[in-house]
């Protein structure tokens, strides 16, 4: 029921997002209409809906791998480092095609998460809101290394396009490596059930013959592709691994199996409702996509935390 | 038949377990007693490869642990471990669900479905089987992951301190039916216990460990006297026999 509440309005929201822009379709020649869509509509679409749910769901795997509720990649210093590891390239190998621009960004990040682990690791089990704090303060950390090495490189302009996530210039042919984060995210589907069960823990893991350390460097690496390629290609955007897993699992529970779908599907509404809103409100101008998430994520964030004890592990 | 041959443990330089050598034959509810820091729940997490060997060894039917992987002893071996997630909003079902894993590897099957249900209705987790284990009492959460063991159908089942933190009734009923297991299905499940009077009412052997020593091995009625535990927990309790069996008057 819920499920198909979801999709429905995800159509609806796919829908307006077509006909939403400085340009009005009704005044448009109608030869000019096929193009606008194929070139910057649609993509901006197609990249909303993959962007948001492939960050739901790298959010989702996160909170299983750190068993915490309130830890994912753009709060955590992942989405920093993978901009750390942009920015490295475009000081040291200005000319790098994009291929070697994703690659390294996915390699950072996936540093930049498994330092995050080993700090988590000898965080108190007792104290779960200490987890997200040190991912903050590490992101934050993080965060000013990107700043520090821009101020020296000269290059501070640039990387608020990588710190702020916004889709104002996805056109076609530059928004298609989405494509393969979406698809890092589907595959996490196959493996729903080993996600489900390291989130019990290593003994419990371990006890069903399951290979824990394994399945963690699966997921990391999987989390890294999809933060690598959102940030290459749109930005950082924060909160939606956070507040989408806590609201779906809510509604699903804690199986994978059932709760991914869903929680694919929210995200991207989510990403494409605050897209949408951010191209309205101060229309014909636009606000980024990753300044309205921040408002609004960090509004859910802080009900979240303030919630009870009922949401924390 | 599970061998452990001159097993010893340390941490830190501290021994944990010194020489310990013991044979479990299959069949049978082993309890394992002894003061805080005994090495009892060292001495379960080493048979159950949850910590590393450091020296001394320990088999499952012939199958060296550190040397068998880990899928295969999952299917000889299942153990409870002690610190649970408590706050997770799997099912009961998805939980016992988790216990064939070993079977499916993430595929469940229509037998894995149907050994599901039976071991829920075995539990009589029948009525929660779809509420989510955060919800429910200890008593009851306890049970489920006692049933995700169960199900996954392994010779022998090991359970660390699975009365920590439950009631006379659920400690009564748990226990129960751990001696239904061993008694009407020919299991094997060893035990770590606080409690001596529920080991000695429901164990058929208990092992008393103390500074990672075997102190004391035998039927309850052999060895539950005041002079073990003077001897192993330096308390002078009396112990009575009540119904033919050695009761601690605490």
């Amino acid at each position: 029921m819920i499920r198909w509440f979801c999709l429905l309005a995800l159509c609806a929201l796919a829908c307006a997002s077509l006909f939403v822009g400085v340009i009005d379709l009704r005044s448009t020649r109608p030869d000019e209409v096929w193009p606008l869509i194929r070139d910057s509509r649609f993509p901006r679409t197609v990249a909303t809906l993959l962007t948001g749910a492939s960050l739901a769901i790298a959010g989702q795997i996160m909170q299983q791998i750190a068993r915490n509720r309130f830890v994912e990649p753009m709060t955590s210093g992942t989405g920093q480092s993978a901009a750390l590891g942009i920015l490295m390239t475009a000081v040291l190998v200005p000319a790098a095609p994009i291929g070697f621009k994703m690659a390294m960004a996915s390699i950072t990040a996936l540093g930049g998460s498994l330092l995050f682990f080993v700090i988590i690791r000898r965080l108190p089990p007792t104290q779960p809101l200490l987890v997200p704090l040190v991912g903050l303060i590490y992101g934050g950390v993080v965060g000013a290394a990107v700043t520090y090495v821009a101020y020296q490189a000269d290059m501070l302009q640039f990387i608020e396009i990588w710190m702020n996530g916004e889709f104002s210039g996805t056109l076609r042919g530059r928004y298609e490596l989405l494509w393969l984060a979406g698809l890092a995210a589907a595959l996490s589907y196959l493996v729903a059930d080993q996600f489900s069960i390291i989130g019990l823990g290593e003994a419990v893991s371990l006890n069903l013959g399951l290979n824990y350390a394994q399945v963690v460097v699966l997921g990391l690496i999987m989390i890294s592709v999809v933060t690598g390629l959102t940030v290459v290609t749109v930005g950082m955007i924060p909160f939606v691994g956070l507040v989408v897993p806590n609201l779906v699992s809510q509604f699903t529970g804690d199986s994978l199996r059932r709760s991914l779908p869903m929680t694919a599907m929210a995200g991207a509404a989510l990403v494409l409702a605050a897209d949408l809103l951010g191209r309205m409100v101060i229309y014909p101008f636009e606000m980024p996509v990753g300044t309205v998430i921040g408002i609004v994520g960090a509004i859910v964030f802080l009900w979240l935390l303030y919630g009870g004890s009922r949401l924390a592990r | 038949m599970i061998e452990i041959e001159n097993l010893s443990y340390q941490i830190a330089g501290h021994p944990i377990l010194s020489d310990v050598s013991l044979r479990l034959e299959k069949g049978g509810l082993v309890a394992l007693v002894g003061p805080n820091g005994a090495g009892k729940s060292t001495l379960l997490s080493l048979v159950a490869r949850l910590v590393p060997l450091q020296s001394g060894s320990i088999s499952i039917d012939g199958l060296q642990i550190g040397k068998t992987a880990d899928d295969v002893l999952a299917r000889q071996l299942a153990i409870l471990p002690q610190d649970l997630s408590v706050a997770s909003r799997l099912t009961v079902r998805d939980l016992v669900g988790f216990g064939r894993y070993p079977y499916h590897k993430g595929r469940p099957r229509a037998e894995d479905r149907d050994r599901v249900d039976a071991v829920i209705g075995q539990f009589e987790l029948t009525a929660i089987a779809d509420r989510q284990l955060e919800n429910l009492s200890g008593g009851q959460r306890q049970r489920a992951f006692v049933a995700m063991a169960f199900a996954q159908d392994t010779e022998y089942l090991l359970l660390d301190e699975p009365l920590n933190n439950l009631d006379i009734s659920a400690s009564r009923a748990l226990m129960t039916l751990l001696r239904d297991l061993v008694t009407a299905q020919g299991r094997t499940v060893v035990i770590v216990v606080h409690d001596i009077n529920y080991a000695a009412a429901y164990a058929d052997r208990i092992i008393a460990l103390k500074q990672g020593v075997v102190v004391a091995d035998g039927t309850p009625r052999e060895i539950v006297n005041s002079a073990l535990l003077r001897e192993v927990f330096q308390t002078g309790a009396e112990v009575a026999v009540v119904g033919g069996r050695p009761v601690v008057l605490v």
